[in-house]
């Protein structure tokens, strides 16, 4: 007799931040054993709807009730209790301590840290997943980081597990593992709760869907039965918008990069190892592979935070620019946005006029002056071309929301008609208009000649706009793909670098030689 | 040779005072918080304690009173910062700052005063070893206490669970907090327990190591107690030798000075600050090893 | 149950960034009041000693603008810092530094020295709080010493060189062996700005060091440079912006603030070098410029209110025979105050009602 009693349900969950209604009266129903998706875009209150479930913020109306009991999780400790486990999007790890410890400090205070080391062991072997408890997780790789969230989840015996977009992280290949780990969990009667917006996963793992939007439920289905572009209506209420595609009008080669090799800056980073490539006016290079291998180290290099390479190893027109700074490169026509907007793209606390300042010099004088007047007028015309949403020039950065941040910065860089566009996750954690906005925006540079290279952890993303594809693995660059030849199983390959070396190096050789 | 064991039993004694301190500021920045109070949480304890001693006649409730009013002014410094979020540096200067006045205004009564006769101590037997006995096993009790204290930290801190929180929360509060761990509540201790310690030296100071209250009598002990943790990398055991080691620098200067060394005295007292700068700088040149120690959450405001 | 919550703001509060160091000041004024009534003291002559004497007539006014000018002028040197993020506690120090340069070239005149030696006293002052700060720097630079505990534990070394100075080589010898340097001739002290009053043209510096200090802060990339410097590092680096000189820059320049305090405090009111010549104002600066919300015009103001506080102090020990180290209770507080009114800048407090709590739902 199959159990028909829900293993979790939220009945009219209401939540509000400050100005912004993160939740609004969002019921859902997970069966026992069940798969259940939560889709919804960036910013559609995903994370705060699992944040209530888990303990950590507590809703302002409805109710959470658990096996058909009525249950209100104070924190995260008495969720545990009650058998309801979390995987996070953003590890909560302590990187000098060792796995054990780290699992430890997720359980229960009466087990000794020998009992738990036996535990992750055994566990670990039951599930097919690779780790040794003494290893410091700092020395982890990112999946394998993910491997010690879900095996500390695993040992608390749940039976509701929640997983906060856990595949941005992971190569096609390890996805179809952990997909094998989660349906074995099912098949115990563990339900599982998956967060994600990518539409095909699923569709491939997931037998029930809550999809949300702005907060509010659009539509409870059954994913396989749907198509991607149903899901995609109710995620986003439309059609996802489609890109023009012209023909790559290649030109000259703009960006060098011949062998670049780095040590890394702390125990924390990975050596650049020999990394080559190139990118010509009017194309689009992006550079493929899970984060943590190297991209960081090599965007650096390239904007000119780091210039301890050669001054040879950089090329910009031919001219060597290794040793160049920031500043200095942006005077050559290069343009770049960085993966971190708040801190780094652009200083919080600033408004968004001043922020225009870090990397665009028309509205100072030739001693320094700064024509307020002019600035302001400046970023008024960013704010309206790329539809920023913000209260004007003066906004702070941190006001705004990430989509509307990128925008801004993004804005900024293409607004300056650079011939060198670098540009590092581009949508990441923004919502899908704003997306199709920027890779709009992108291919548009491409289409007026400029040369483009992007890196970026979504390889949907990378399949729309690249004319040609790198993938970066453990500090190495494989050799170059067209998109025609790319698919998704060999570049999951590529990301465990397993690229064919010997006619790589032939190729590679014509290519930067062109 | 009795000198060198009189020198020997001094710099014990001197880095005494030093090490509780630098102990207590070690517990509070293990839990990733950085108290630049503590100047001026042991000039308060000092005089506290200073204080209950002229009036009770009792040392040990001295210390006690002293623990008191360093906990209490640390607790005051984390209520602003760990809820109010304040930034860490200006609310322990503005703590210094309040201390140092706070302790002149209320020690004016107390600079004439003279405290009762102190009981001397000798450990039976070892006490009377010639010379060895001397320098090692006449001192104070609070000697021995911190030695004590020191293993007690190293025990707590990495062979408790309790110690693996404290620690886990330094190095990041936000996934402690994930993981349901009161990050406030654990940081708050830390700091009282830091103040604790603190005004525990600051009362040892003013009631056994030099028994008289001046305005400002801490001078600078404060300051090279917080330099002391970062040297010694954030480890007990580092921390106490650094603390004898400085002990022993004052000591020798006035050692010089007493023994007519032709150096004006103005720069013979400049030595232990010269010393801290200078040890500072040499274990701060490579960034990466301190970047391995250090709690990564030093200093960095928890806002969830 | 009623409980507090303070909640985020989407936006500081422009209001609050106004209001929150008057509501400082009243929290202090409230504890004040308090502890003058602890000691036995009206408390209403207590406020009249702080806040009415020091305003009541022109002298009076002249004399708070005294005591300002030093406070502001280290406090525009320290603003330049914290703003970038560089931690200068010890402008004490080279205030001390800049005093002693300036004095050595004092004693240098004779009777018949021009008037122009006070520009080279001001200069050697400058300097010397420069020189001082950049040991600060170098370490800082060079070996990623730590700035906070280098320029304080300079502090100490300063007092001690002064001292030993004023003890040895520049101790005046007709000076009946007190510890102390001969008076500076009459030629060498710092013009004053009227008749019967003892403003002098550090007002002048002062006040044209704030204005300088405004544009240099919002109206040229260099200011904005050093100012992301401190606000965000990685976007400073990402800028192109020298961290580097960020940090020489600013080091430098308060070290010439303070010293320049030090050369106007000695070469001006004090009129010889003694071991009283620091006087604590480096550490007062530092409040002034956090009162005054490290902005120029915010700091002439704070400047204004911790005179006020030292006069009262001063005040209140001859008239109410409290110790003057009641100013140093109130400075403290003040800044305590500050810093905890802060919060309202980004934070709103609420008063919620929190759910009652029911057991916990049933496990499996």
């Amino acid at each position: 007799m199959i159990d028909l009693t829900p293993r979790l349900q939220l009945t009219s969950i209401s939540k509000r931040y400050a100005s912004v209604l993160a939740n609004q009266d969002v019921s859902l129903t997970v069966l026992p054993g069940e798969i259940h998706a939560l889709l919804g875009e960036n910013g559609a209150g995903k994370s705060t709807l699992v944040k209530i479930i888990y303990g950590s913020v507590k809703p302002d109306v409805g109710t959470v009730s658990f096996n058909g009991s009525a249950a209100h999780v104070r924190n995260p400790q008495e969720a545990r209790a009650l058998g309801i486990s979390m995987v996070f999007q953003h590890f909560s790890l302590f990187e000098t301590l060792s796995v054990a410890e780290n699992v430890w400090l997720g359980l229960d205070k009466h087990l000794t840290l020998a009992e738990v080391t036996q535990r992750i062991s055994a566990k670990a072997s039951e599930y097919g997943l690779d780790i040794d408890p003494s290893r410091p997780v700092h020395t982890l790789s990112v999946g394998e980081m993910q491997r010690v969230e879900i095996i500390r989840a695993l040992l608390t015996n749940p039976q509701l597990l929640i997983l906060d977009e856990p595949t941005s992280v992971l190569t096609p290949q390890a996805v179809e593992k952990l997909f094998v780990v989660l349906k074995k969990l099912s098949s115990e009667g563990c339900s599982i709760l998956y967060i994600s917006h990518k539409l095909h996963e699923i569709r491939e793992l997931c037998t029930a869907c809550t999809v949300l939007r702005a907060g509010k439920v659009t539509g409870h289905c059954n994913p396989q039965n749907e198509s991607n572009a149903s899901l995609s209506r109710m995620m986003i209420g439309a059609e996802p918008p489609a890109l023009e595609h012209r023909a790559a009008k290649v030109g000259d080669v703009v960006l060098g990069v011949h062998q670049l090799t780095l040590p890394r800056v702390d125990q924390f980073g990975m050596n650049l190892n020999a990394v080559s490539l190139n990118a010509k006016a009017g194309e689009v290079v992006g550079i493929a592979g899970v984060s943590g291998n190297g991209q960081r180290e090599l965007m650096y290099a390239l904007s000119g935070e780091d210039t301890r390479a050669d001054a040879a190893m950089v090329t910009l027109f031919g001219k060597e620019v290794g040793h160049l700074g920031p500043a200095q490169r942006r005077s050559l026509g290069v343009q770049f946005v960085p993966e971190e907007r708040l801190g780094r793209g652009a200083v919080p606390s600033m408004g968004l006029a001043h922020n225009l300042m870090l990397t665009r010099n028309d509205a100072i004088s030739k001693m320094g002056w700064i024509r307020t007047k002019d600035l302001a007028k400046q970023a008024d015309g960013i704010i309206a071309r790329f539809k920023v949403k913000a209260s004007g020039a003066q906004a702070t950065a941190k006001s705004l929301s990430g989509g509307n941040l990128q925008k801004f910065i993004v804005g900024r860089e293409i607004d300056a008609q650079p011939k060198l566009f670098i540009v590092s996750q581009p949508t990441w954690g923004v919502d899908v208009g704003a997306a199709a906005q920027i890779r709009a925006e992108i291919l548009a540079l491409r289409d007026a000649g400029c040369a483009v290279l992007v890196v970026s952890e979504e390889l949907d993303e990378l399949f729309e706009i690249s004319d040609r594809l790198h993938v970066m693995a453990k500090g190495q660059l494989s050799p170059s793909l067209k998109r025609a030849d790319a698919t998704v199983s060999l570049v999951g390959e590529w990301m465990s670098g397993l690229w064919p070396t010997a006619e790589a190096l032939n190729s590679v050789a014509s290519e930067v030689a062109a | 040779m009795e000198a060198y064991a009189l020198l020997i039993a001094a710099t014990l004694n001197a880095g005494t005072v030093l090490a509780i301190a630098a102990l207590g500021l070690l517990i509070n920045e293990k839990a990733g918080v950085v108290n630049l109070g503590a100047e001026g949480m042991m000039l308060c304890a000092a005089i506290a304690g200073f204080a209950t001693v002229v009036h009770t006649g009792n040392v040990w409730l001295g210390f006690l009173v002293g623990m008191g009013a360093g906990a209490f002014l640390a607790a005051l410094f984390g209520g602003l910062v760990i809820w109010l979020g304040t930034n860490q540096y200006a609310t322990g200067l503005a703590l210094t700052l309040f201390g140092t006045g706070f302790s002149a205004f209320a020690g004016i009564k107390y600079v004439q005063e003279k405290l009762p006769e102190q009981t001397q101590y000798s450990i039976p037997f070892l006490g009377d070893i010639p010379l060895v006995g001397l320098a090692l096993f006449r001192h104070h009790p609070m000697v021995y206490i911190t030695i004590g204290l020191v293993f007690g930290l190293i025990w707590f801190l990495y062979r408790t669970r309790a110690g693996l929180v404290l620690r886990s929360v330094g190095e990041s509060p936000e996934s402690a907090h994930a993981l349901g761990y009161p990050v406030r509540r654990i940081r708050l201790w830390a700091v009282m327990a830091g103040g604790a310690l603190c005004g525990l030296s600051g009362a040892y100071l003013a009631t056994i190591y030099t028994p008289l209250w001046v305005e400002g009598m801490v001078s600078g002990k404060g300051w090279i107690a917080l330099a002391l943790t970062t040297f010694a990398t954030w480890r007990p055991a580092r921390v106490l030798l650094g603390a004898y080691l400085f002990g022993g620098f004052t000591l020798l200067q006035l050692h010089l000075q007493s023994a007519g060394v032709e150096i004006p005295s103005q720069f013979l007292s400049m030595m232990p600050y010269i010393v801290t700068i200078v040890v500072l700088v040499l274990i701060s040149r490579n960034p990466a090893f301190i970047r391995v120690n250090m709690p990564a959450s030093l200093g960095k405001p928890f806002t969830t | 149950m009623m409980r507090l919550k303070l909640e985020s703001r989407a936006q500081n509060s422009a209001f609050w960034s106004y209001g929150s160091p008057v509501l400082a000041l009243l929290l202090t004024v409230v504890i004040g009041v308090l502890l003058f009534i602890a000691l036995g003291k009206d408390p209403m002559r207590g406020l009249q000693m702080f806040f009415w004497e020091p305003i009541r007539s022109g002298y009076a006014l002249g004399e708070l603008m005294v005591k300002a000018t030093p406070l502001l002028i280290i406090a525009l040197g320290l603003a330049v810092c914290f703003r970038s993020n560089v931690w200068n506690i010890g402008a004490e120090g080279q205030f001390v530094i800049g005093a002693l340069a300036a004095g050595g070239v004092a004693l240098l005149a004779t009777k018949e020295t021009s008037r122009w030696i006070v520009l080279a006293i001001l200069m050697a002052g400058m300097f010397g709080g420069m020189a001082w700060a950049s040991i600060t720097a170098f370490l800082r630079d060079k070996f990623n010493a730590n700035e906070i505990l280098v320029s304080l534990m300079l502090v100490y070394v300063a007092d001690l060189l002064l001292g030993y100075m004023v003890y040895g080589p520049l101790k005046d010898s007709n000076g009946f062996n007190f510890p102390q340097s001969k008076t500076f001739e009459a030629v060498t002290s710092i013009p004053r700005l009227m008749q019967g009053s003892r403003m002098s043209i550090g007002l002048l510096i002062a006040m044209a060091g704030a204005a300088g200090l405004w544009i240099f802060l919002f109206r040229t990339r260099a200011g904005f440079a050093q100012q992301v410097g401190g606000l965000a590092p990685a976007a400073a680096r990402y800028a192109g912006f020298s961290s580097r000189s960020a940090l020489w820059v600013a080091m430098l320049c308060s070290g010439a603030a303070a010293g320049l305090a030090g050369a106007l405090e000695v070469a001006g009111p004090i009129g010889q070098l003694t071991p009283y010549v620091p006087a604590g104002y480096g550490f007062a600066a530092i409040i002034v410029a956090f009162v005054g919300r490290l902005h120029p015009v915010g700091m002439i103001f704070s400047a204004v209110l911790m005179s006020m506080f030292y006069i009262g102090g001063e005040l209140a020990q001859s008239r109410l025979g409290l110790p003057k180290s009641i100013t140093g209770v109130f400075q403290g507080l003040l800044l305590f105050s500050l810093l905890a009114c802060d919060t309202l800048l980004a934070y709103k407090l609420v008063i919620k009602s929190s759910p009652s709590k029911s057991a916990v739902g049933g496990a499996a």
